[in-house]
């Protein structure tokens, strides 16, 4: 009995040796200098920064940990220092950035698409106004053959079936950004509702997320709903046609989106909070927003996070249009950097 | 032999002694995590309570631009959408429940509960995507327009079911918590079944009487209680519901009588809401002391089946 106990006692003491051995070298050799960073917040920019940071992990060193826990989250958590960078939907006023010591600079563009889902209707067919949208989602259009939508829309037969508004009903940035939109189409809406992460919707019914608002529509007749373009594109549903400011009717692509983000005047605006909603331009969607990123200035994490960013506008613009965000203009990239260097937050090392 | 004994006598000086304290600790454990979520929720709530006062209850306005919040919309939501499911679920688990404890064959009995059994492990979220993918076409497309045919004219009834017909609302998610509770439901009633002295069946059945009567007039009498707690504790499953409801309620502030109309529950509320909402603003006070009012539903419920069962195990 002795021998066996004094045998198994070697064998098990040979394996928890070799796997002692094993976990004492792997990590050892592998997390040489590579820096982990963790950032939180919006939905929207989630699929951008995680992509991003599984090609950056392997040219830079840097880990990106990001959770999309939505845009107020990345905002608290940044101010309460417990995370290295917050991403928002919109931007953060002046005096809360200065107030916080907090730096914020814009990384990716994308348009919010109107969707619908009337039977024997195309993509791209049926035209709509902000002031049209608005109405449905206050409940003064119900019907798709409303004279004012058949009006616009003379060369298709619309059918008389209810509209069914959609909406986020998560608090969420793409509703910031629409009901941004609706605010500015009609004065109606902006006395009545105006304009937030969540409002409240007088009709209709909402959906949990981008990809909720995508299903809803796709599910139920004679429903209309706003998405991500992303959403839109993958879901395969019809968008709509929106009239712009300058009085043209634009479909939402790739094009519409970057020729709102040449228009918009990204030289004036303080701490890059542009407003591109209604940017002039003759082909420019009107609903289309930027998604930012906010970092503690005196914190030695903040460049490491800067490296990664800076690796994205180097080398991430083939991702990001993969995932069918626009890239910034070359412009901007330029004047963000510019204001790395400013606040100091800047690398010297990782400059080019 | 007499050296070990003689240690473990020693250990049993020390033993019993950390076990006791163990026990306790764990025991205390349990109720101060209870009072401290109740004193959490009520604390991070005062901002909420303070503004709106008891108007936060009988209010139903939900308007985070003009900050005003309230909680009455998502408490006629969750009581109305969880009525609804109990209420379906009680006749589907009292046959359920009859039929495998006394018409089935035992051996068939055995795999159907086991059955019933799984389908209360089913994940939420599993049932709210089978539920907005399945259940919602099939209720825009079949239910509704028939319930709205059946009763459209019915004068007061037709309140009920007016409205268009979206296929989500009040009525679907109540139908999702009916699916959801009742194999708990079934599996208490099963329990009360089992229960019922055969002594007392057989010699009824000796007397001459059908299954109907023996059901109507000895069973049904004894598991009486043991129903009601079943169906106390379904309700209280299905108030704190979130990810099921949340797929299929349509999720908006409006409080109507038709029971086609897209609503709120308290608990998807919250889960919907909480990430953007600022630490230490209304909107976030407003939000935990909707989980306040929820817990305090909750524990009423859970109150008084506690109360019930006290009821049904003296009665025997």
């Amino acid at each position: 009995m002795p021998f066996v106990y004094q045998k198994n006692l070697i064998t098990f003491s040979m394996i928890g040796l070799s796997f002692a051995f094993f976990a004492a070298c792997l990590p050892s050799v592998k997390a040489q200098n590579i820096t982990n960073i963790t950032g939180v917040g919006s939905s929207f920019a989630a699929p951008l920064y995680q992509n991003w940071a599984a090609s950056a992990s392997k040219e830079i060193d840097i880990k990106v940990n990001y959770q999309a826990l939505g845009s107020s989250a990345g905002k608290n958590q940044v101010i309460a220092k417990t995370v290295n960078f917050g991403a928002l939907d919109m931007p953060t006023s002046t005096e809360q950035l200065t107030s916080a010591n907090l730096l914020q600079f814009p990384t990716a563009i994308g348009g919010v698409a109107v969707v619908v889902n009337i039977p024997g209707i195309k993509e791209n067919q049926v035209r709509l106004t902000g002031d049209i949208i608005a109405n449905i989602y206050q409940g003064k259009i119900t019907k798709w053959n409303d004279p004012k939508i058949a009006g616009l829309n003379k060369d298709i037969i619309l059918p008389s079936i209810d509209i069914a508004p959609i909406y986020r009903a998560d608090g969420s940035g793409t509703t910031q950004v629409f009901t941004s939109y609706l605010s500015k189409e009609s004065a109606d809406w902006k006395k009545n509702f105006g304009a937030n992460t969540s409002i409240a919707w007088p009709v209709g019914m909402g959906g949990r997320g981008n990809g909720s608002v995508a299903s809803t529509v796709k599910n139920i007749e004679g429903g209309i709903g706003y998405v991500e373009y992303a959403y839109a594109l993958q879901n395969h549903l019809n968008t709509a046609q929106l009239k712009n400011i300058s009085g043209s009717f634009v479909s939402i692509n790739e094009n519409s989106i970057k020729a709102a983000a040449k228009a918009a005047d990204w030289v004036h605006a303080k701490n890059y909070s542009v407003d591109l909603i209604n940017t002039k331009d003759d082909d420019s969607w009107p609903i289309v927003s930027t998604t930012y990123i906010l970092l503690p200035v005196y914190s030695q994490d903040s460049k490491a996070v800067i490296k990664f960013f800076r690796w994205g506008f180097d080398h991430g613009d083939a991702i990001a249009t993969q995932l069918h965000y626009v890239p910034l203009p070359i412009v901007v990239k330029e004047k963000i950097e510019k204001t790395w260097e400013y606040a100091g937050v800047a690398s010297k090392e990782a400059k080019k | 032999m007499a050296i070990f004994q003689s240690k473990n006598r020693k250990n049993n000086q020390i033993l019993p002694y950390l076990f006791t304290s163990l026990t306790w600790c764990s025991g205390a454990l349990i109720i101060l995590i209870f009072i401290g979520l109740i004193i959490e929720l009520c604390w991070q709530g005062r901002q909420a309570f303070s503004v709106f006062g008891f108007e936060f209850i009988t209010s139903t306005t939900w308007n985070p631009v003009k900050q005003q919040y309230s909680a009455g919309v998502s408490l006629i939501g969750t009581l109305l959408s969880s009525c609804i499911g109990v209420m379906l679920a009680l006749p589907l688990s009292f046959g359920c429940a009859y039929c495998l404890s006394e018409l089935m064959p035992r051996f068939i009995a055995r795999y159907m509960t086991a059955t019933i059994q799984l389908l209360a492990a089913i994940p939420s979220i599993i049932l709210g995507m089978w539920g907005f993918f399945i259940l919602v076409p099939l209720m825009s497309k079949y239910v509704q327009p028939f319930l709205k045919q059946v009763f459209g004219n019915v004068p007061y009834v037709e309140i009920l079911f007016s409205g268009g017909t979206f296929g989500v609302g009040i009525l679907t998610a109540g139908l999702i918590l009916a699916i959801m509770i009742t194999p708990f439901i079934t599996a208490m009633m099963q329990e009360s079944f089992a229960n019922t002295p055969s002594m007392l069946k057989e010699s009824a059945y000796s007397l001459g009487a059908t299954k109907w009567e023996v059901m109507r007039h000895v069973t049904l009498p004894w598991v009486q209680k043991g129903v009601i707690g079943g169906i106390v504790l379904g309700w209280g499953r299905a108030l704190g519901e979130t990810m099921a409801v949340t797929f299929v309620i349509g999720n908006a502030h409006h409080a109507g009588w038709s029971l086609f109309t897209s609503s709120n529950t308290i608990a998807s509320l919250i889960a919907l809401e909480f990430s953007e909402s600022t630490a230490g603003s209304l909107k976030m006070s407003s939000l935990m002391a909707l989980g306040a009012v929820l817990m305090m539903i909750s524990f009423i419920v859970l109150f008084c089946s506690q109360l019930l069962l006290k009821q049904v195990l003296k009665s025997r």
